[in-house]
């Protein structure tokens, strides 16, 4: 757990870049700080190892004063992940990764299968082991970042804006992987962005901060999109915010159409009607065809592939964007496999959604109730 | 006078004994030598520390300056006349010669270490930092590593500049290769002024070959730059499409 407590910011200059901020970032969860340019994000994270020095306040770790803990120790104990990755240009990747291993004086065999052991976990092919910085992309970098970050298997990690300078898709791919990951090792988290959508979808409970350091709601993202505090963070976590809220609505049982199928290497001769799934030997829904325009077996370079699949154990907002992303109109669910289940229309979702309970809006004692 | 060069350079007689060229030769490495140590144990240090800390930078910036306008020559006489009298035997000659060498070789050291430092990529330093390095840890681990290819081309000019110019030693009362353009000049003997250029010249070539041999294996081929372009020119784009991969 870190506490901040009454903690405040004031540069040399007078820029109060964080005003008296108290929250806590609980055991084992994502915290997620968001706000504009220049709120104070990175110096709120900063003065948790120490990197910065609190004005006033104080900060704990597990309930010890961070001012009283050297600060070497105290940061060999904090993974952390810089904007840009920071990487070391005249260090292969292994070694990057096991820089805090063998500052902690682990030899070079064990610190070398540990790295090897990141690399894999962070989704890094093993080949790149050699490589410098300088040869690996964007996205790889970020991930040498994360894994160097996770060497020592610290219990807290802090993350600034690690996602932020790759591309929109590599950035989805980084997201998942990282939920993925926390899943399995259940860190303290502290991770700092701009982006409202990287702070919804990532966080257990996301700060927004305005600028001047004020932490404007504390909240998880459920509540946040249903209960904007204030205009700022109304503003801020934008429109589409109904549409988003749905991404953290299960799924209630909805009226499935068995769907007509095809299987890839099947001849389209004889089946009828507009559009027909195609599915592989697994029945996974893998695209659509119109059977009038095939002659011949269904290849699977003839696919429209313009749907996106919903899991009946995920979110509404997955199951709503099958449907109107389909072709035919109806949206493709699937179940835990990836095998086809049925397919559902939007109206029906519709259906689903209005009668769905809110639960965020009946409990004013909700867990994420703002902290002001 | 090519011809006469070359039947000077390979006389046999020319080449030993106390005015041969391998003994002035050796004498012309010595103080090359004792020079560029004495300077690098006193600019390095202070380069990486004034990088390392940003304090003293005007220090650099004005000693460089400083340096490019200053005569070697006259320094060299400057030097023998304030410190000749207060030095005996040997040593009389061989100080203010080893303080001019010194002197010329201070600045492009000092800069390249300096410079080296300085250009350490700020997110590096400030990860180094974050992990728990100590400072003296940041420096020797990452910002050096770093600044070895700056320190490494300061270190070779100011090596070109110490050998080239150790020459004038033979002017005030040592000796060196500088001997044969000065004992050349007062005889008119120029195929061995010419000799003894050209021997000053490949010594100084040798041993910026040495330095750059030395210089590929010291640097880590990550801030080289030399294994970086071979590998992006052997594996082209894929490796970016290797970041995009989806497993
Ligand atoms: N070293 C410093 N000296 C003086 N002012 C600073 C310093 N570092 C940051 N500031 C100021 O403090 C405020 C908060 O800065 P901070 O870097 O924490 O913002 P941020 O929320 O991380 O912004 P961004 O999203 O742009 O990274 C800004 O107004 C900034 O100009
Ligand atoms: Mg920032």
């Amino acid at each position: 757990m870190i506490g901040f407590d009454e903690v405040t910011k004031r540069y040399p200059g007078g820029t109060v870049a964080v005003d008296r901020l108290s929250l806590t970032a609980p055991t084992g969860r994502i915290t997620v700080l968001v706000g504009p340019s220049g709120c104070g994000k990175t110096t709120t994270l900063r003065m948790v190892n120490r990197m910065i020095e609190p004005t006033s306040g104080s900060i704990t770790l597990d309930g010890r004063d961070t001012s009283r803990m050297k600060e070497a120790e105290l940061r060999r104990g904090i993974g952390y992940v810089i904007q840009h990755a920071g990487l070391f240009p005249h260090r292969t990747v292994l070694d990057n990764i096991g820089t805090v291993p063998r500052l902690l004086g682990w030899d070079r065999r064990r610190t070398e299968a540990r790295s090897r052991e990141l690399m894999e976990r962070v989704g890094l092919p093993d080949t790149l082991g050699r490589r410098y910085p300088a040869q690996l992309s964007g996205g790889q970098q970020q991930r040498v970042g994360v894994a160097r970050a996770l060497a020592a298997d610290p219990p807290v990690m802090l993350m600034d804006e690690p996602f932020s300078a790759v591309d929109p898709v590599v950035r989805e791919q980084l997201q998942d992987e990282f939920l993925r990951l926390q899943d399995e090792l259940g860190k303290t988290i502290i991770f700092v962005t701009h982006d409202i959508d990287e702070a919804i979808k990532l966080g257990d409970q996301v700060a927004v901060l305005r600028v001047g350091g004020h932490l404007a709601q504390l909240a998880d993202p459920a509540y946040l999109l249903a209960h904007p505090v204030d205009d700022f963070v109304a503003d801020f976590v934008g429109r589409d915010r109904g549409y988003r809220a749905l991404s953290f609505q299960p799924t209630p049982r909805l009226p499935l159409a068995a769907e007509r199928t095809l299987t890839l290497g099947e001849t389209t001769t004889g089946v009828g009607g507009d559009w027909v799934l195609v599915v592989d030997e697994e029945n996974h829904p893998v695209g659509w065809v119109e059977p009038q325009r095939v002659h011949g077996e269904v290849t699977s370079t003839m696919l429209h592939r313009g749907g996106t699949l919903a899991r009946s154990s995920g979110p509404l907002r997955a199951a709503l964007d099958a449907a109107l992303s389909s072709p035919s109109r109806r949206g493709v669910i699937v179940d835990d496999s990836g095998a086809l289940v049925g397919t559902v229309r939007a109206h029906e979702v519709l259906t689903a959604i209005e009668r769905a309970e809110r639960p965020e809006l009946a409990d004013p004692l909700h867990p994420g109730a703002p902290v002001r | 006078m090519t011809d006469l060069v070359l039947a000077w350079l390979t006389d046999p007689a020319h080449w030993t004994g106390q005015d041969g060229i391998i003994q002035h030769t050796l004498e012309h490495l010595g103080y090359s030598a004792i020079s560029l140590l004495i300077a690098a144990a006193v600019a390095i240090p202070a380069g990486l520390v004034i990088g390392h800390t940003g304090r003293g930078r005007f220090l650099v910036v004005n000693l460089a300056g400083a340096a490019r306008a200053m005569p070697s020559l006259g320094l060299l006489f400057i030097m023998v006349l304030v410190l000749g009298p207060r030095l005996s035997g040997d040593a009389a000659f061989l100080w203010p010669n080893l303080i001019v060498l010194i002197v010329l070789a201070i600045p492009p050291l000092l800069s390249g270490a300096y410079a080296g430092v300085e250009g350490v990529d700020p997110a590096a330093r400030d990860a180094a930092r974050g992990m728990g390095m100590s400072g003296s840890q940041v420096l020797l681990r990452v910002e050096v590593p770093c600044a070895l290819p700056l320190l490494f081309s300061g270190l070779r000019s100011a090596t070109l500049q110490v050998i080239a110019t150790a020459t004038i030693a033979a002017v005030a009362g040592l000796q060196g290769l500088g001997r044969f353009l000065i004992d050349g000049l007062a005889v008119h003997d120029f195929p061995q002024m010419v000799s003894g250029a050209v021997l000053i010249a490949v010594l100084a070539l040798l041993a910026d070959l040495v330095l750059a041999l030395v210089q590929r294996y010291a640097v880590s081929p990550g801030v080289s730059g030399r294994r970086l372009r071979e590998r992006v020119r052997r594996r082209g784009p894929d490796t970016l499409a290797e970041g995009l991969q989806v497993r």
